[in-house]
């Protein structure tokens, strides 16, 4: 993205204090225009109370909010062009999906024959054509949650905040709306910014996402960049499972006592007497655990000088009667140097 | 395995309950038993004697009621003098509950939206207190603060106001020579001893309706006016039906506010205090009960027909 175009949104040294609780702090942000964010974090850390803020619904205790180069912090959510899906979608239960989709636009004075045709249309879109007489009570959860969707982009907003919108759906539907949200954001084109705590989701969808920790953000980058190269220990272990290796172990292991992080799927396993290239880390222990995942298996292996290693094999010649077998044997950890990520401690 | 001990006889309690847990049918017989009879007999069949009695006759010369069934007290509802109890107690009961809604509404939304849990747990305190005193002591508490030497005079001549109070009641009708023998003051008292029965279900349905779909609302471009009109309003209107049922029927059904307070002009209550007291005539007592149920059938026919209790 280039730096010259105005962001979409721009979080200017913004806090949000619930009385002493620091929902979140000093957040400095830039979304660009057509971008897919997310923000990546555990309940708590402060990524709905950050959308909240650009919605509207919220005013930050300290600093500055622009929408397109506008300063809104003050404004009221009706006086901003941004729409929201909600976590619990919060659709009126006493208007039908055609009224709740055509709201915006009878607030705006539309004329109804064309609220009526832009209603079908994004139906269409959400692949929901002629539900139009139903109410929301009627419809599940994966369909409420594409009427939502809908009743938020028939305004046409210029940026579009969704609030966890899949965390109530079971995992295949989940998947599938993920796939569905990313086309449908490249077809309208318009910037998205997306609440998860599912790394898995901001991974998939996300153009870039930004971890959040405790009211403040450990990392923005690419999902490429935040899953390969971690910038704080929080980031890599919330990121996809990370081993985070540090002290004397480390020193054992590489040379240098500085804490690395190694991803169980990087760990090679092997017999303890086969030579070890040396181009590679190894370090010797015993297998404690084994948990058989189907396509894969997970071993926590404990190693020798202490502490332990969670290390992810495919399963590609051995069955679930090999995996489990392998309880308590002991094994060499071989992982290529190039694959540990120095981290500094946060 | 030669000498395992036989589990001692379970107990009488573990038998009853284990029996009763296979008999799921005869445990619900069991509980919605009593209140049913008591609904079915006590209740029903007490109004349903009601309605039979409204159409006996009262015989004249003897003063013994006849138990022969004809529409002659209904016949008599018709006359000016019932029809204008009729009229003055429903005009009431209206005003009273679209007044009580005016001022409940406020409240209840502060109670259900603002409040924190101590100030709320304060404010239901406020409007329960009222309820736990005796309904009669508070109405003519009420007479002695509204006489003409009472306190609210006072207060009202403190301000300077007492000019302005004097031409109100003038005003025919609402007027009277002091407020406490006015349809003004009985109208204020019918407001004050009836508002918890509104306060109490608009707010309850108020907390039923999730902030987000205000915050929704307000996403999509609604200002808070409109918020209030297309999304808080309907889902509240149950609410508000079921207060202004307990505000107008009970206005409807009174008699001790227009006995203690009013200008003596008859309403309803009165009217059937007065025919089956003193006159003994049971049978026009009970034709004119049957007019606020007829009210309030309409009336939630009505409400029906809008779409009160779609939302529920």
């Amino acid at each position: 993205m280039s730096i010259a175009a105005t962001p979409a949104i721009r979080l200017a040294g913004v806090s949000r204090y619930f009385g002493e609780v620091k929902a979140i702090d000093q957040i400095d942000l830039e979304i660009a225009d057509g971008e897919f964010f997310s923000m990546l974090g555990p309940s708590g850390s402060g990524k709905t109370t950050c959308l909240r803020l650009i919605a509207g619904f919220d005013r930050p205790t300290r600093g500055r909010v622009f929408i397109h180069g506008a300063d809104v912090t003050v404004l009221p959510p009706y006086e901003r062009e941004v729409n929201t899906v909600f976590q619990d979608y919060a659709l009126f239960p006493h208007m039908t999906v055609g009224d709740n989709i055509a709201y915006g636009l009878m607030i705006k004075k539309v004329p109804k024959a064309e609220r009526q045709k832009r209603v079908a249309g994004m139906l269409e879109l959400v692949q929901l054509p002629g539900m139009e007489p139903r109410k929301p009570s009627q419809l599940s959860g994966g369909q409420r949650q594409r009427v939502a969707l809908a009743r938020a982009l028939i305004n046409h907003p210029r940026v579009l905040l969704l609030d966890e919108p899949l965390g109530a759906l079971d995992l295949k539907l989940r998947q599938a709306m993920q796939i569905e949200l990313k086309a449908i954001q490249r077809r309208v084109g318009i910037t998205f910014i997306y609440v998860t705590h599912d790394q898995e989701e901001a991974l998939t969808m996300s153009d870039r996402l930004a971890v959040f920790s405790q009211g403040h953000i450990e990392q923005i980058g690419s999902p490429a960049e935040v899953y390969e190269h971690p910038a704080t220990p929080f980031a890599a272990g919330f990121v996809g499972v990370s081993n985070l290796v540090s002290g004397t172990m480390a020193q054992a292991i590489t040379g240098s006592s500085e804490t690395f992080s190694i991803r169980p799927e990087k760990i090679h396993m092997q017999e303890p007497q086969q030579p070890v290239p040396t181009d590679r880390y190894s370090v010797q222990g015993r297998i404690r655990d084994v948990v058989y995942l189907g396509m894969h298996t997970r071993y926590l292996v404990e190693l020798d000088g202490g502490g332990d290693l969670t290390v992810i094999q495919q399963n590609l010649n051995t069955t679930s009667m090999d995996v489990l077998a392998a309880k308590g044997r002991v094994v060499k950890l071989v992982w290529q140097r190039e694959h540990v990520r120095r981290i500094v401690k946060g | 395995m030669a000498a395992t001990t036989t589990p001692s006889a379970p107990l009488l309690s573990r038998r009853i309950s284990t029996y009763l847990y296979q008999r799921p049918k005869l445990v619900l017989a069991l509980l919605l038993g009593p209140p049913l009879i008591w609904l079915g007999v006590v209740y029903l069949g007490s109004l349903v004697a009601l309605m039979i009695q409204s159409f006996y006759r009262l015989d004249s010369f003897t003063g013994q009621v006849v138990p022969e069934l004809n529409l002659q007290n209904y016949a008599q509802m018709l006359s000016q003098a019932h029809v204008g109890i009729m009229a003055r107690t429903s005009i009431m009961a209206a005003v009273v509950t679209l007044f009580s809604i005016v001022i409940a509404f406020p409240l209840a939304y502060y109670m259900a939206r603002y409040a924190s849990p101590r100030t709320k747990s304060w404010l239901y305190l406020a409007v329960l207190v009222p309820l736990w005193s005796s309904y009669l002591v508070r109405v003519f508490a009420w007479k002695l603060i509204l006489a003409k030497e009472g306190v609210f005079t006072w207060f009202v001549d403190l301000l300077g106001l007492g000019g302005a109070l004097d031409r109100v009641l003038a005003v025919p009708v609402i007027g009277g020579t002091s407020l406490s023998v006015s349809n003004l003051g009985m109208f204020l008292v019918f407001v004050y001893v009836w508002l918890p029965y509104m306060i109490l279900p608009i707010q309850a349905a108020l907390e039923r309706v999730p902030k987000s779909l205000l915050e929704a609302s307000a996403d999509l471009g609604a200002r808070p006016g409109s918020t209030f009109r297309k999304v808080i309003l309907p889902l509240v209107l149950p609410g508000v039906v079921a207060g202004s049922i307990f505000t107008f029927s009970l206005t409807l059904g009174d008699f001790v506010v227009p006995y203690v307070i009013g200008d003596s002009s008859p309403f309803v209550g009165l009217a059937v205090y007065a025919y089956q007291g003193t006159s003994g005539n049971i049978p026009l007592a009970a034709t004119l009960t049957v007019f606020p149920m007829v009210v309030m059938i309409i009336y939630l026919s009505i409400a029906r027909k809008l779409g009160a209790f779609e939302a529920l």
